[in-house]
């Protein structure tokens, strides 16, 4: 429980990264989810990929709406800001957190029931507005938290625990945020970290909307034969696109000496992901082609995981909207209150 | 007319009937502003509907050389330009007065009134035997009724030239033909009326030092000047213009002059959820941040004001009122979101509610309501109103204090954190309820994990009885220390008053005028205007000292009443509501009668 607090012990063998952290110092308080849950294996690719990143945790916004994938935010980087909103609003205190100080990183984390239903305007407005943040939705096809409804992710004819089958369609957010104009659109599987990690990384990289997709089966309410969001399931329908790595700006490319079909995606940091096609010639900075590939899997029940667009180009809301860089909470009066003279004039054409 | 009528020397009201989207509002402005340009106290009232082109919609002048700004019920000249509305028009015409119309076509049938004088301008073929195409002839025949006035009313030319001038400065094209199109009509009056009327303007000194402008670009002007640097919204009337304003002034005033890029930050958002969840974002994250709206926004919001009231993020929401309930009378005034705003959201919430009577109050107390919110860590809602926001009041020109620096409250950032052992987010070191915050980012030390669900002290998730009964008993002592911080009302004491007025907001101006008619009878009253919630000790003091209190408000369920009774020493049967909600701003002669007619009702019960 979340009250009995973690022990603070490491190893003096333990790897540190650049800044002298320990994976310790990215990890937040004990999960009071499910044993099994596929939420806490995202927390910890999570903390690997800003452990890895050597980002400072205190440089971190968390933000989430509620359920239990917006529980989460407490379960890593407790060292770092969170803001737990209200239900399918996490966008939007984002996007405020972000242009009060846009030198932040932010991170919102979601549900499926906190995005595709309450939270859906708020997420396609985000994608539309390119707010610069990594989106992460941990996607269980199911109300967890009042036990077992489900959501708009669940697919047809998937069964909820009680027997109950689903038979409304689902709405696919990969597929929807390529079709809103997202500027990066990945899909992982909580249980294959080593894919995962990567594409974490290139969403806190991008700069402008990155949504990480990452289905993550409910071990206690949508685990069961006839869900399609359970391990089992997942495992037997997963489609992986490419095999990815991520490339820090000064590394140099040596993991990847071995691979021919090799297709280098530059961020604006200067960063790389290696993508390795698995699938013959997909390639994920074609917008329309990459929706219909998706929807054409959509439609033979296949789960195609990986990064599935980017736009290197990417401007984002602030770009766009010439917001200074300084961040907004730290101008100084004096550069915002035009004084007691400019007033005068101001009232001038009342006069 | 059998008798002559009496002079009314710079105390008079204009009606103009008009249609929406001729462009008649720039010529009544015009018409508002030359007054005002002779020195004579003016204010101007706008009736339109909720519609773009082809409604009827008024503009009401008012005229008085001793400042009363409130509406009257009198109507001495009514310009009647809207043939759909004649028939109110006609019958609204005080005994005496005039009528003003467009005689291109014969229109006897519809305008009979034998105790007015008609007045018939053949404008329509005036313009079109001047201008060609007709979308000029639209907008200059209102030029031309402009000219009309000027002659019947004695309206100083020159200023109504300097005026167009400055209008025009960059369209000289323009300037010629609204020159011609004022001249056309007051040559027209000239020839064929005795001007000037008795109802005249004469040049006073009075409105020296003052300036004409509506609230919601006084709030604007007050948003830039406390320093809000994101401010997020959805469109709705009647609060769009505030964003509209701030927008225009921060285009102006906080560009960067290196860069060219914006010290501000605005954003339009998909509905009013997004809006005050990103003026809260923003909040959180350090910045004064606000958000616009109106009655069917602030339901809206009630969800995220609730989170803001309970995690003590400072946020200034401003409520320009129209009337409810539902979407009601979008285009139309009321003070109908009291009771709305001061309770908004589940659970044990109350919130701090200010009140400003006018543009100048709507500049002074936005400033007041960004440092409030950020010394009490809370929302602060100013509830101003559609006769406020979009009208034009005459009001002293606002001054600045180059020493003013905002206050910012109880923060810790960089450097402060650096110099402490350990910060809790909510541990009340001071015992004043109110406790330290940090910005995101800033430093390490100040992290903590902000949330809606029940929290320690130490900004930890808790669902045990004792926290949480000890958090909300908190936010009750904050509150009490808020009744010490909020504006004082403001006390109008008379001599031998024989009872007490509490008013709030826009209904300031039409109980000061009626006020002063009830002295005049020998009904001199003490008056209190209330501008905020909570209700400080000066109220109950009030109370205390009267056992007749007219509580005078725009809406219909006596909503003040209600939150004096709830929040205050006031006895029911010590407080009788004077209510007016009919979407009109109040004129002072409903007060006066309310008034008199519960003071003679409880004489003759006495």
């Amino acid at each position: 429980m979340s009250y009995i607090s973690k022990p603070r012990v490491g190893h003096p063998t333990l790897q540190r990264n650049e800044l002298g952290l320990r994976q310790r110092d990215y990890e937040g308080t004990i999960s009071t989810l499910c044993a099994g849950c596929g939420h806490d294996s995202i927390s910890a690719a999570l903390i690997q990929t800003f452990f890895d990143l050597n980002i400072e945790p205190y440089r971190v916004a968390k933000t989430s709406g509620i359920g239990c994938s917006s529980k989460t935010p407490a379960y890593f980087l407790s060292q770092s800001h969170a803001f737990n909103s209200v239900h399918g609003r996490m966008p939007s205190v984002t996007m405020g957190a972000n242009a009060a100080n846009s030198s932040m990183i932010f991170v919102g984390i979601s549900g499926d029931g906190d995005t595709l239903s309450i939270g859906m305007g708020q997420f396609c407005h985000a994608i539309r507005r390119n707010l610069n943040m990594a989106y992460i939705i941990e996607n269980n096809g199911v109300y967890g938290l009042t036990k077992g409804q489900f959501s708009a992710s669940a697919d047809v004819g998937s069964t909820a625990k009680k027997g109950e089958v689903n038979n409304q369609k689902p709405i696919d957010a990969a597929l929807t945020a390529i079709n809103q104009g997202a500027s990066y659109v990945a899909r992982g599987f909580s249980g294959d970290r080593q894919q995962l990690v990567p594409l974490l990384k290139g969403a806190l990289r991008h700069k402008g909307f990155a949504l990480v997709d990452i289905i993550s089966p409910c071990v206690t309410f949508n685990d069961h034969q006839g869900s399609t969001k359970s391990y089992a399931h997942t495992r037997e329908h997963f489609h992986q696109l490419e095999q990815t790595d991520f490339v820090a700006p000064a590394e140099e490319i040596t993991a990847s000496s071995e691979g021919r079909d090799l297709t280098p995606v530059t961020l604006h940091d200067g960063s790389r992901i290696l993508l390795r096609n698995v699938e013959n010639g997909y390639d994920p900075r074609d917008q329309a082609a990459a929706f219909a590939y998706l929807k054409n899997c959509q439609l033979r029940g296949e789960i195609p995981t990986g990064l599935l667009f980017i736009d290197e180009n990417s401007i984002d809301f602030h770009e766009r909207n010439n917001t200074i860089e300084t961040p907004l909470n730290d101008l100084a009066h004096e550069d915002i209150c035009p004084g007691a003279d400019a007033l005068a004039n101001m009232l001038g054409r009342y006069r | 007319m059998s008798e002559t009528t009496p002079q009314r020397v710079n105390d008079f009201v204009v009606k103009l009937a008009n249609v929406n989207g001729t462009g008649s509002a720039s010529a009544n402005g015009l018409l508002m502003k030359t007054i005002f340009r002779m020195g004579v106290p003016v204010t101007a009232k706008n009736f339109f509907p909720s519609n773009i082109q082809g409604l009827p919609t008024w503009y009401e002048i008012r005229v008085s050389k001793d400042g009363y700004q409130s509406r009257t019920d009198r109507i001495d000249l009514m310009v009647a330009m809207n043939a759909q509305t004649y028939a109110d028009d006609l019958a609204e015409v005080a005994v005496g007065g005039y009528l003003l119309y467009d005689s291109s076509w014969p229109r006897d049938r519809q305008l009979k009134r034998d105790d007015i004088q008609l007045l018939g301008v053949p404008l329509a073929k005036m313009v079109n035997q001047k201008y060609e195409d007709p979308r000029s002839r639209i907008l200059f025949k209102n030029i031309a009724y402009v000219g009309v006035l000027s002659a019947l009313l004695d309206l100083d030319l020159a200023v109504i030239d300097q005026i167009l001038d400055e209008l025009f400065a960059r369209k000289p094209g323009l300037l010629e033909a609204n020159h011609q199109a004022v001249g056309l009509g007051s040559d027209y009056a000239l020839a064929h009326f005795a001007c000037p009327l008795p109802i005249r303007v004469e040049p006073m000194d009075k409105t020296k030092g003052h300036v004409v402008i509506d609230g919601n670009t006084a709030a604007a002007m007050g948003c830039l000047y406390a320093g809000a640097s994101v401010g997020a919204w959805y469109p709705i009337t009647p609060s769009t213009s505030l964003m509209d304003a701030f927008k225009a002034l921060c285009e102006r005033h906080r560009i960067d002059p290196e860069t060219g890029k914006n010290r501000f930050c605005i954003i339009q958002a998909e509905d009013e959820l997004a809006a005050i969840g990103m003026a809260l974002g923003a909040s959180w994250g350090g910045a004064r941040s606000f958000t616009p709206t109106s009655g069917p926004g602030l339901s809206l919001m009630g969800e995220f004001l609730g989170l803001a009231y309970f995690t003590e993020l400072p946020l200034v929401v401003f409520d320009v009122q129209r009337s409810g309930p539902s979407t009601g009378l979008p285009t139309r005034t009321q003070q109908s979101d009291i009771i709305a705003a001061a309770y908004a959201s589940h659970g044990d919430t109350r919130h701090v509610l200010l009140f400003p009577k006018d543009p100048e109050e709507c500049f002074y107390l936005t400033v007041e309501a960004f440092d409030l919110a950020d010394r009490l860590q809370t929302p602060v809602m100013v509830l101003s109103d559609l006769d406020i926001g979009m009208n034009d009041w005459m009001c002293p020109e606002f001054k600045w204090d180059d020493n003013y620096r905002p206050d910012r409250g109880k923060v810790l950032r960089k450097k402060e954190l650096e110099s402490v052992d350990s910060f809790s987010r909510y541990l009340d070191v001071d015992g004043d309820g109110i406790c330290y915050r940090s910005y995101p980012g800033d430093h390490p030390r100040g992290a903590y994990f902000l949330r809606g669900s029940g929290h320690t002290a130490h900004a930890k998730y808790t669902e045990d009885p004792d926290e949480y009964t000890e958090l909300v008993d908190r936010l009750s002592r904050k509150w009490e220390t808020a009744k010490s911080h909020v504006p004082e009302p403001v006390l109008l004491s008379r001599k031998q008053a024989m009872a007490g007025v509490i008013a709030y907001g826009s209904s300031d101006s039409a109980v000061q005028e009626a006020l002063d008619r009830l002295e005049e009878q020998g009904v001199p009253m003490d008056y209190l205007r209330i501008r905020a919630f909570p209700f400080n000790e000066q109220v109950d003091e009030f109370l205390a000292g009267h056992d007749r209190v007219f509580v005078v408000e725009q809406n219909r369920d006596a909503q003040l009443r209600m939150l004096l009774l709830n929040e205050s020493a006031a006895r029911r049967e010590q407080l009788i509501s004077v209510l007016h909600y009919n979407g009109f701003p109040m004129s002072c002669d409903i007060v006066i009668t309310r008034i008199q007619a519960a003071m003679s009702a409880q004489g003759a019960a006495a």
